[in-house]
């Protein structure tokens, strides 16, 4: 049995030296409180003789002296802590995206060349890699103790957390919000491997080409499911002249602004991209009449995952 | 003297027994007032998410039967303000004449909030659910709406159904009221108000709200 | 005192089931209260004693994790709002608030009686969830799960607890308006014990956030019963904001449980110095603060589960403000131990173990309440050791405080010394080996509710089952040598321990009517002369 099990990851090694400065602060009221009260319980029982001396004089100067104090031992801490989480909202730019599916109750997860894993998370060494999060039904929680991290998985929205392993090996990962009768059992095991090792993983065995990476995969959806009826083939936008309808165009969409007929204005991410396929009704389009079907129950959350890949794939510029 | 002053034993004094239940009351209507806040809060929470599907239910509303019941309502709180201050210059017929007019004004707020208004929009097929009437794009929106309405209006009726007993149970209890002694009246006159209130604050976010925009 | 022996005690007030069942003395209720809340601590408590069963092994014991699941779920619910919540304001609340203001009822006596019913009836509803074959959402109802995904009796398991809240809100209600306007001549609001002002504190929040849960559920049960999403995702809702509404009464709440618990400890501590407290109005405006702030922490339950970076940040610091006051107790609490005349009498003991454990906790809470810590910790054992460290191991050891150094005054019987201090002590052991074992759990990483776990957590988990055995002995021995105490228990004197207070000024048990005559208050709380203490052994 192991009481210290070291981070792998920069970030959680910080986590573990604010944890071990908490642990020191609390070693030391602990102290000093369970000593107080043993010293006061000896030296001052009812019947030791001891001398008491005048009734201690009592004074603000005490209250004020030990809240100010604490106030500014937990200042610090919240600063410290404060700082460290900052940190985890702000993936860097070149991080490896990689989607992650709760479901009751099991992990699923799909990489951009397309490599699905079922409870388990295959990740290179030294990359700073991203997760984005849905679940199909309730809410999970994707937990890797060894990374010091943990983020709920809720339905409905993508949910993001990053990390950069510095150590290779294999470790726990749980789901850790309460998500039915199986939810002990929907765990699996996070593999951080070599950058080689990682692109070995990859190919699977499978030689290049034959697999469908993310994009592809997306674009097929793309067809089969009639996108490009509208918005064009390649997502280049639809006129009546080439596809019979207005449609806007999707190439270079994420994280562009977006007008809605509303009047307000948005920031197409993952999440407004998966809301336009499943309920077009909630956000129309300003100057496009609102005719796009919805999708709701017929494309699963890998499949959305695969075609916001596929749109992200899309260059701008073929913009018509 | 005694006779006037009687009060329970834990009081000095039927004056401190009247202050004590008006005190007792006041922090109930707080207590109502956090038991409809979550309601409230969630409304406008879920039309902010989808505005214009939820004005779609909005303007499925029938605004004359709304603007009618609120009418009544200030109208009999009204009516249960003059009653409660006709007792305290001992008038005790006088107060259960305008009492009576109170809660007249309120049963038919129920009739016309229920008897016509739910079941008419019963009978358009307004309560969410599989046989949902309102179709196309703001179906769940409009769902929503309605959910927020029938429970929310369920909510306060039964609040005025409470309050009409208490209504009924002060105009039958008359006889016991005097111009220094009528603290009951004071005490139901308070909730009922707070009936009124909470209306007050529902008539926009149902009949006001979706067609403003 | 004076006329003690002449005078009839409320327990001989008649001796029929009537007389109890229709009873509004405040007494009696208080005792009926006692009877009430003693069954459920046992019933949660067995639950809880089939968890650390099952943790025994890395596989599980008990069979199934959906029998597990029901099980914490029933731990929890019963504990928390038919255990923690009610526990010390309903049995030494009730009981005392009349006697220590000088008063001979509450307020509202009818409506006390009606909150015991309204507390019973749910009760009812409670078991028949249970024994009907129980919920398994835990006791955080967390959406969708609990509106769509869940089987079992939710929907009886919410009713119970709406119900059970309207039981707070009276008993809430009832006293804020007692403590307001039927304080005994010359008791001003700085001479009224502390324990009131917790008790001032506790039910400010009972009547102001209870509401919002009791809507909550009621939405909840709603969207169960009518597939209408106010929170499911699926159907146009939100579940952050279930889990919102839900925390906005359920932190508040972990105040309502431990805010009465300083108030006990606030009596004991100078009782057995021999001292005055040390810093009064700084006691009493810390519980004050620790009520209104305690309103605005309720998204640091929130910090991985989506909220905002920035509403994270503003959650973090306000905790560790909320934080600073029950610091502030505890460094008085020491300061008044200081130079004083210390007993050892079971009710000290418990007071001194919570002192311990309820700072343990504490700390424990500064972890939680760093953000980036936070993430690491939450959701595993080690919040779970926090909260029973300070819910368990603070409240439940101050409600023992309590129950015993008022158990003579309710009861007229001594309960015997030493079993109690065995009690005390057996307690305070098996509490530590229980739940000190989790938090080196949560940091390795095992989370909570899991009916299975990973092989090597089971050293740890073996551990804690084995604290659990001693911890349930420590509780059950109470129950015990108390009963016992009853029949057998040596005759209490007005004022077995040489404690201020008006409560100790009336007869050991009082009388229907309380005091003989109305008590004129001149006097500051705890003034204690510790000349006079000397020649009290």
């Amino acid at each position: 049995m192991n009481f210290y099990v070291p981070s792998a990851t920069v970030d959680g090694r910080e986590i573990d030296f604010l944890i071990l400065a908490l642990s020191l602060v609390s070693c030391a009221v602990l102290a000093l409180v369970f000593g107080l009260i043993l010293l006061y319980m000896v030296r001052y029982r009812a019947e030791s003789g001891v001398y008491r001396g005048a009734p201690g004089r009592k004074t603000w100067r005490f209250e004020i002296s030990w809240t100010v104090a604490t106030l500014a031992v937990f200042f610090a801490l919240f600063i410290w802590g404060g700082d460290l989480y900052v940190r985890l909202f702000q993936p860097p730019a070149d991080a490896l995206q990689i989607y992650v599916v709760g479901k009751q109750w099991m992990w699923k997860v799909e990489h951009q060349g397309g490599q699905h894993e079922i409870n388990a998370l295959h990740i290179p060494i030294n990359r700073p890699i991203q997760l984005v999060m849905t679940s199909e039904d309730v809410i999970h929680d994707f937990s890797v103790p060894a990374f010091r991290i943990k983020h709920d998985v809720l339905p409905g929205r993508y949910e993001s957390i990053w990390f950069e392993a510095k150590t290779p090996g294999t470790f726990e990962l749980f789901c850790t919000q309460l998500c039915g009768v199986g939810h002990y059992s929907m765990t699996g095991e996070v593999v951080v491997m070599s950058q080689p090792d990682f692109e070995n993983w990859l190919s699977g065995g499978a030689p290049a080409g034959e697999r469908e990476d993310l994009a592809a995969a997306g674009k097929e959806l793309f067809t089969a499911h009639g996108c490009s009826g509208c918005h064009g083939e390649g997502g280049v936008g639809g006129t009546p002249a080439t596809t019979g309808v207005n449609a806007p165009a999707l190439a270079g969409l994420l994280g562009r602004s977006v007008k809605l007929q509303s009047g307000a204005t948005v920031t197409a991410d993952e999440k407004f991209i998966r809301d336009c396929i499943l309920t077009p009704d909630k956000t129309p389009i300003a100057g496009y009449p609102q005719i796009m079907p919805s999708f709701s129950g017929q494309i699963s959350e890998e499949k959305v995952l695969r075609l916001i890949a596929y749109i992200k794939s899309l260059k701008s510029g073929s913009r018509t | 003297m005694s006779d006037a002053a009687a009060h329970e034993f834990q009081f000095a004094s039927a004056e401190h027994q009247r202050e004590t239940a008006i005190s007792g009351i006041w922090l109930f209507l707080a207590t109502e007032a956090l038991f409809f806040g979550p309601i409230f809060l969630s409304w406008i929470f879920a039309r902010h998410a989808d505005p214009s599907a939820f004005d779609v239910g909005g303007r499925r509303t029938d605004l004359t039967i709304g603007l009618a019941n609120t009418a009544l309502l200030i109208a009999s709180s009204f009516a249960y303000g003059v009653g409660l201050a006709l007792i305290g210059f001992g008038r005790r017929r006088g107060m259960v004449a305008w009492l009576a007019i109170a809660w007249a004004l309120g049963a038919a707020f129920i009739g016309l909030k229920f008897g016509v208004e739910w079941r008419t929009e019963l009978s358009e097929g307004l309560f969410p659910g599989a046989h949902f009437s309102i179709h196309g794009p703001a179906r769940s929106g409009a769902q929503l709406f309605f959910a927020f309405y029938f429970f929310a209006t369920a909510l306060h009726g039964l609040h005025l159904l409470i309050g009409l007993g208490l209504l009924a149970w002060i105009i039958i209890q008359a006889e016991r009221f005097t111009a220094e002694n009528h603290t009951p009246v004071h005490v139901v006159g308070l909730y009922w108000t707070f009936i009124d209130v909470i209306w007050l604050i529902l008539f926009p976010l149902i009949y006001l709200i979706g067609r403003a925009s | 005192m004076r006329d003690a022996a002449v005078q009839h005690s409320y327990l001989d007030d008649g001796r029929t089931l009537r007389s109890w069942l229709l009873t509004t003395d405040h007494k009696r209720i208080a005792i009926l209260y006692i009877v009430a809340i003693t069954f459920f601590f046992f019933a949660g408590g067995f639950a809880a004693f089939l968890i650390r069963y099952n943790l025994i092994s890395p596989k599980g014991l008990i069979g199934s994790a959906e029998t597990y699941n029901r099980l914490f779920s029933m731990h929890g619910i019963l504990m928390v709002w038919f255990f923690l919540v009610p526990a010390v304001p309903v049995t030494l609340g009730n009981f005392l608030v009349p006697l220590m203001l000088g008063a001979r009822d509450l307020a509202f006596p009818r409506l006390n009686l009606l909150s015991w019913y309204l507390f019973m009836a749910a009760g009812v509803v409670a078991l028949y969830a249970v024994v009907g074959g129980g919920v398994d959402t835990g006791w955080t109802f967390y959406t969708p799960l609990t509106s769509f995904y869940s089987q079992g009796h939710v929907i009886a398991a919410v009713v119970a607890i709406f119900i059970a809240g309207f039981s707070s809100i009276a008993t809430g209600l009832n006293f804020i308006v007692t403590i307001h306007k039927l304080r005994a001549p010359g008791m001003t609001w700085y001479k009224m014990p502390v324990f009131l002002w917790s008790l001032y504190a506790t039910s400010v929040i009972l009547v102001l956030a209870t509401p919002v849960l009791a809507m909550t559920l009621l939405l909840l049960a709603f969207e169960r019963i009518f597939g209408i999403g106010v929170f499911d995702p699926a159907i146009g809702g939100d579940p952050l904001l279930f889990q919102h509404l839900f925390w906005f009464y359920s932190h508040p709440a972990v105040y309502v449980m431990i805010l009465p618990g300083f108030g006990v400890i606030s009596e004991i501590i100078p009782a057995f110095s021999r001292k005055e407290l040390f810093g009064y109005k700084f006691v009493v405006w810390a519980s004050i603060a620790i009520a209104v702030i305690g309103f605005l922490v309720w998204g640091h339950h929130m910090f991985v589960a989506g909220t905002s970076l920035y509403s994270a940040l503003v959650f973090s610091l306000l905790s560790y403000m909320v934080a600073a006051p029950s610091a502030i107790k505890v460094f008085n609490w020491i300061a008044t131990m200081h130079k004083g005349y210390i007993r050892f009498d079971a009710p000290m003991l418990y007071a001194i173990g919570f002192i311990g454990l309820f700072t343990t906790g504490g700390l424990t809470g500064l972890f939680l309440a760093a953000l980036a810590a936070d993430v690491h910790l939450t959701q595993t054992y080690f919040v779970v050791a926090h909260f029973h460290y300070v819910m368990v191991g603070g409240m439940v050891s101050a409600y023992f405080a309590g129950l015993h150094f008022w158990w003579p005054k309710m009861t007229g019987h001594m309960y015997p010394e030493m079993w109690g201090r065995a009690g005390a002590i057996i307690i305070f052991v098996g509490f530590n080996l229980t739940f000190f074992p989790q938090f080196l759990l949560g940091y390795l990483g095992m989370p909570r509710r899991y009916f299975a776990y990973p092989q090597h957590f089971e050293a740890l988990n073996l551990l804690s089952s084995a604290g659990a055995l001693i911890l349930a002995v420590g509780y059950i021995l109470p129950l015990g040598y108390l009963t016992w105490s009853l029949l057998y228990g040596e005759r209490a004197s007005a004022n077995p321990w040489g404690a201020t207070g008006l409560e100790w000024t009336t007869a050991s048990p009082p009388p229907t009517e309380n005091f003989a005559v109305t008590p004129i208050v001149t006097q500051a709380p705890y003034q204690y002369r510790q000349a006079e203490a000397v020649n009290h052994e």
